[in-house]
């Protein structure tokens, strides 16, 4: 199976099990570095794909939330090659699929080949990068697809039909469906009309399609999850392990009995 | 994506310049430029790629726009000859007068341009980020004018040593939101902006203040501040003879350098040298110096050189002027360095205050921050190239900066004992 497969796998299990796939997202190495494969291995043993953030100095598409934890893991020397590092000790023992968001510059700086490269040794099964559109995207993605790294596309309510199936048909693992127009971390609740949209966005797409943004509660997963295979849940989660909370037991009660 | 040019390749975009043909449909200048965005403002700023399609160089837009810029912005700009600064330093300097402009700077040739395409678009508000203010204060102006409503995010520091500039935009009707995230100056006040964009990305017009940012915004800033090349290129004819031997622009993110630059291009006998910050030295963080010390990378929407570590951070900056203090600088600027048309270089936090002391005192003008970098330069040149015709942008004037200048006592004059 190839890494991005392994994504689509994990969540086409949960939908198997008639349960919503759990995707968390955590900004890696915040807030202790120390603490990181803890953290990981806590969040993973919950989500069936858990999302990485790599912390960047201008998270232009993020709210304040993620803003925060991406400058105090800045600040403690979190870097993508660290990251790498510590995916790669023995004690890191995590199966669950892993997705890395990042924004464009750390990967460009990085390098494409030995990116697509670190991360299939390190189970790194797809990006997402929030600043490339799909137009300036082939680079990357045919470095990624070259070790069978997926580079997930986003769509979001203002995405046009049209360039919904071009997303839909260049996305791998899953399609990730914004929930509304505006950053992460909002608190405006998700949109009256939700159901249309993810619908219309499922229908494009043969993948799993995993619903972002807004999402902060278990009654938040269930209507996602009415209307979509996944549900991501990033900056309420970050909330949580900023409060110095139990990551896997917030993020088993937004599972329903 | 890569930055290396060969000596052919840069002969073949140096003409591509000259005939227009940049950006090309994808907003690249060579390898520079192009659009990398949230998803969500994808539409947005396809709206407005067509929008300027429909509009920009129609004759309807350019009456309203030239009028605007005549009759309210005061253009066409003076072009003064400096006779005791030329006797100075040797040379002979001229200067290109955009302080003279409406609200004191160039900057107010792309606002009141940008606010009519607004208005053609049907936008329900604008937004704008700033850095020293002048933008900022250009923007809420251009926006009264027009009925629009205007929010301005400026950085917290640049709130703090522009205090001017923040009362001229609330009188002025628009709203002024500090940031405080980041590194609380131009680069964090345009990351805010762009968030606020993208949660109304079909009633708002984000007017971005310089030639920077993701397509068509590096092209959109240019061709609203030709108007400054254009301008001084035919003024210097009429009134010293002929063209200058070198043209000298501040560069922040690049705007009025473009915009004095651009239209300069096609003469291959002037010398065009950009005026980064220096700051307080040659490290990381000490400046803003950033085609002079940078490398290439994707910061807010465009591949350009940016100030970055190893790891693809952005670097925080410094400089005494917060109109230069940004870590990238426009696309085209990257391109006309890379293929060795304009030459960049950097003078510090010091020898500014020094060149602005010295404009003050032999021509009565007091000019910008910013600007007194490009003066500084210039006379560094002047040593080695007595007689040569020089032309100076003098992109605004520098009453805004009081705040910090009081802290720089002056060196040339006292008060008069009482």
């Amino acid at each position: 199976m190839l890494p991005h497969e392994k994504i689509t796998a994990a969540i086409r299990a949960a939908s198997d099990g008639k349960r919503t796939a759990l995707v968390p997202f955590i900004t890696a190495g915040y807030p202790d570095p120390n603490a990181f494969i803890d953290t990981l291995s806590a969040v993973a043993s919950v989500g069936d794909v858990v999302e990485l953030g790599i912390p960047f100095s201008d998270p232009m598409a993020d709210g304040m939330t993620i803003q925060r934890s991406s400058f105090k893991a800045i600040e403690d020397g979190v870097t993508l090659s660290w990251i790498f590092e510590q995916l790669a000790r023995p004690e890191c023992s995590v199966d669950t699929p892993l997705v890395m968001m990042s924004y464009l510059n750390p990967l460009l700086a990085y390098g494409y080949e030995r990116l697509a490269k670190q991360a299939v040794a390190t189970g790194v099964c797809g990006f997402i990068v929030p600043d490339l559109p799909y137009e300036e995207s082939d680079e990357l993605r045919n470095a990624l697809e070259a070790q069978g790294v997926g580079l997930i596309q986003l769509v979001t309510p203002a995405t046009p039909n049209d360039r919904l199936k071009i997303l839909a048909n260049a996305s791998k693992g899953f399609l990730y469906a914004v929930t509304i127009t505006g950053i992460t971390g909002g608190d405006g609740g998700l949109p009256a009309n939700l159901a249309n949209y993810l619908d219309g966005v499922s229908a494009a797409t043969a993948l799993p399609v995993c619903a972002g943004f807004g999402i902060r509660a278990a009654a938040d997963v269930s209507n996602v999850g009415r209307h979509a295979a996944g549900a991501i849940v990033g900056s309420a989660l970050v909330e949580v392990l900023e409060q110095g909370g139990d990551p896997a037991a917030w993020l088993r009660n937004l599972r329903p009995e | 994506m890569r930055a290396e040019i060969s000596a052919a390749e840069a002969e073949l975009l140096l003409q591509a310049t000259i005939k227009g043909e940049l950006p090309d449909t994808r907003g690249r200048f060579g390898p520079f430029g192009g659009r990398y965005i949230p998803e969500t403002l994808v539409p947005a700023f396809e709206r407005l790629e067509q929008g300027i399609a429909d509009h920009l160089h129609t004759d309807s837009f350019q009456n309203d726009y030239r009028r605007e810029l005549r009759e309210w912005v005061g253009r066409p700009t003076a072009l003064s000859h400096a006779p005791r600064l030329s006797e100075r330093w040797g040379t002979d300097v001229w200067l290109k007068r955009e302080d003279l402009a409406h609200t004191g700077a160039h900057k107010i040739n792309n606002a009141i341009g940008q606010a009519l395409l607004a208005k053609r678009l049907g936008a329900k508000r604008v937004i704008a980020e700033t850095g020293a203010g002048q933008h900022g204060v250009a923007s809420a102006a251009a926006c009264a004018r027009l009925g629009l409503p205007c929010r301005v995010y400026m950085g917290a520091v640049d709130i703090e040593r522009q205090a001017p500039n923040v009362d001229r935009m609330l009188r002025l009707g628009a709203e002024v939101l500090p940031v405080e995230t980041g590194d609380k100056t131009l680069r964090a006040a345009i990351d805010e902006a762009l968030r606020e964009w993208v949660t109304d990305p079909d009633g708002i017009y984000y007017l971005l203040g310089s030639a920077v940012g993701a397509h068509p915004y590096p092209y959109l800033v240019r061709e609203l501040q030709s108007v400054i090349g254009h301008e001084a290129r035919q003024q210097i004819i009429e009134q010293a003879g002929g063209l200058p031997d070198v043209a000298f622009a501040c560069v922040g993110g690049g705007s009025n350098a473009i915009g004095l630059f651009y239209p300069l291009v096609g003469d291959a006998d002037i010398e065009l040298i950009g005026v980064e910050a220096g700051g307080t030295g040659d490290g990381l963080g000490q400046n803003a110096a950033t085609l002079a010390t940078g490398t290439p990378g994707v910061l807010q929407g465009c591949y350009s050189i940016i100030l970055q570590d190893e790891h693809g951070n952005v670097q925080e900056t410094h400089s005494v002027s917060a109109g230069l203090d940004y870590s990238g600088v426009g696309p085209e600027h990257a391109l006309f360095q890379a293929i060795g048309r304009v030459k960049y270089i950097s003078a510090t936090d010091s020898e500014a205050l020094e060149a602005l002391e010295e404009l003050c005192e032999l021509e009565g003008v007091l000019t910008a921050l910013e600007t007194a970098h490009a003066y500084a330069a210039a006379k560094k040149w002047s040593a080695d190239n007595p007689g040569k015709r020089i032309l100076i942008g003098n992109s605004g004037r520098g009453d805004k900066d009081m705040p910090t200048l009081t802290k720089y006592p002056a060196r040339t004059r006292s008060y008069a004992a009482t």
